[in-house]
């Protein structure tokens, strides 16, 4: 973010994130330096990757196995994102008839299909009759082993 | 121009955004020790329940018509605040947070039609964070709440309410009633109910000499805003607080100065924390402690103490051990306390902290135990290191009803089915 004054242009730092900075070169000595100093690159960070828009982004535990044909199991977490627009087919967490449930969404011009990716598991059909909102995407799915 | 964006219901919106079986439902958030009406959604306005009425005059409404309870949650609503602003901040060139429900925004700058822009600062905000709100955009700050609140009270608005022709600005006032005006308020409600003026426009009608005679220079700036004069300067950096207060009501009435003392204590401490993490310095304490209002069948006192630092300072140990002496000053036993609190005034910035030739206190010995002391806490928990007055059992809340930390605690998140 920018603000101008007649002389000058003053740019606002943007300190949200946190992120380790390699220092070139290190200490001077008289020694060979070291080869890699003009390659140097910031490490990666999994919040930057993850995490597109920090404030519009949610995290949720699932519970259930009616996904896991898509690899989402009970216990995952899913990194959800509400800036994300619904598309047809998406996997999104939404609200039926006052519970938060996560499929996959087939739009169509008359209801939405929520379909699970586990056999054992129906479709299930959300029309006006429904109280239904689609609550935010899923964009990533975090498994942990133990 | 410029704009105020104003979260709709924002703690009963927070509440409802992790329980969709509450949509459409009344809800109701409770203060501190669960005592009084903070938030209500429409739903809850619509049955009458006041801003601000204590829990047990609407106990029967609230079982009758089923509205839902939540204990203040300011983790959650602390975290939502956060993505509320952050995202309004992408939108325009410049934001002043106003409180944890509100901001001004700066549109300088920004091509007409705003009506639009700011309609789409309200959509992306709703769908982003999931918080409606009310969009106001005016010529002057103190114009802009007054059209934020129309945004709210007129559906048909679609979440934004421009206003800027001369004309609209008068039509407004006209009926606009002065009492909910920024900068009037209770403190001069009275006044001017007294003298039969009601609308915002017979305000401005008023003499600018007996404005300012009446109400000094803080009233006629109101006065000029109102006329779409701007007077209120945008401030893009949070001003230092003046006055920093840690006061809670007790869930049950406390005689012991022994408990009173503790508690003190704790409150005391907190301000200081929070003085030190903002950078200042104070020089001024006040510690208070009241009877229950409420129960007119007890005796009733209403005491506070003031005292003075030698040397501004930042430093627990100091400001904690004055609090404690002024509650020995003002307790008397034999009453039954339910609130008590203690207030940091005199505040300056800390690099503003002049040292004496004779003060007996290492300064910076104490500065650097403060930070310690902060860096533990902040890394391993709050409360981790506290005074030994403060006692090893901080004083608890009562809060019943609430809420998960859905945002800021990975044993909280919300739960999603997959079934």
């Amino acid at each position: 973010m920018k603000k101008e004054n007649d002389n000058f242009t003053f740019y606002r730092p943007d300190t949200t994130t946190q992120r380790e900075i390699p220092v070139a070169g290190g200490a001077v000595r008289a020694g060979f330096p070291s080869p890699a100093d003009d390659f140097l690159e910031l490490p990666l960070d999994l919040n930057r990757e993850l995490v597109r828009n920090p404030a519009s982004t949610f995290f949720v535990r699932v519970a259930g196995e009616s996904m896991t044909g898509d690899g989402i199991g009970d216990g995952d977490l899913l990194v959800v994102d509400r800036s994300t627009e619904p598309h047809d087919g998406c996997i999104a967490i939404c609200c039926l008839d006052g519970e938060f449930t996560v499929k996959r969404l087939k739009l169509e011009p008359d209801g939405v299909w929520l379909l699970p990716s586990n056999p054992a598991y129906k479709p299930i059909r959300a029309t006006k009759s429904n109280d239904f909102r689609i609550w935010g995407v899923v964009r990533h799915v975090i498994k942990s082993f133990k | 121009m410029y704009g105020l964006c104003d979260c709709n219901n924002f703690f009963a919106s927070c509440e409802r955004l992790f329980r969709p079986d509450l949509e459409g439902k009344p809800v109701i958030v409770l203060s501190n020790n669960d005592g009084c009406v903070i938030a209500r959604s429409n739903e809850a306005k619509a049955l009458g329940i006041g801003m601000g009425q204590p829990l047990y005059q609407v106990q029967r409404l609230v079982e009758q018509r089923h509205v839902t309870l939540f204990s203040a949650n300011f983790a959650l609503y602390g975290d939502i605040s956060r993505r509320v602003m952050a995202t309004l901040r992408a939108l325009v060139p410049n934001t002043e947070v106003y409180s944890i429900d509100e901001a001004f925004f700066d549109l300088h700058g920004i091509g007409e039609p705003l009506d639009d822009y700011g309609r789409q600062i309200g959509r992306t905000i709703r769908r982003n964070t999931g918080i409606p709100v009310s969009i106001g955009i005016a010529p002057t700050k103190t114009l802009a709440k007054i059209a934020s609140k129309l945004a709210k009270q007129y559906p048909k608005l679609d979440g934004c309410c421009y206003m800027h022709r001369r004309q609209d600005i008068e039509k407004v006032l006209a009926t606009f009633p002065l009492r909910d005006i920024w900068g009037i308020g209770r403190r001069y409600g009275k006044l001017f109910d007294g003298m039969g003026i009601r609308t915002a426009l017979q305000f401005v009608q008023l003499p600018q000499e007996w404005v300012h005679a009446r109400m000094g220079v803080a009233g006629l700036r109101t006065w000029n805003e109102l006329q779409g004069v701007e007077c209120i300067a945008f401030e893009q950096m949070p001003a230092r607080k003046q006055q920093i207060t840690v006061s809670r009501s007790f869930p049950k009435e406390i005689e012991s100065l022994a408990e009173l003392d503790r508690i003190v204590a704790e409150f005391a401490a907190a301000c200081a924390e929070k003085l030190r993490r903002q950078g200042s310095a104070c020089r001024e304490i006040i510690c208070f402690i009241y009877t229950n209002r409420h129960r007119e069948d007890q005796p009733q006192r209403y005491e506070s103490g003031l005292a003075t630092l030698a040397e501004p300072s930042a430093s627990t140990i100091e400001i904690v051990k004055l609090a404690r002496t002024v509650l020995q000053q003002i307790y008397r036993s034999g009453f039954g306390y339910k609130k008590a609190g203690v207030t940091l005034s005199e505040i300056l910035p800390a690099s503003q902290m002049q040292g004496s030739l004779f003060d007996p206190v290492d300064r910076q010995k104490q500065q650097r135990l403060m930070e310690t002391m902060d860096r533990v806490n902040r890394t391993y928990g709050k409360g981790k290191i506290v005074l030994a007055a403060q006692g090893t059992h901080p004083f608890r809340m009562n809060r019943e009803h609430l809420s998960p930390r859905y945002t800021t605690e990975w044993d909280e998140l919300p739960v999603v089915k997959a079934e």
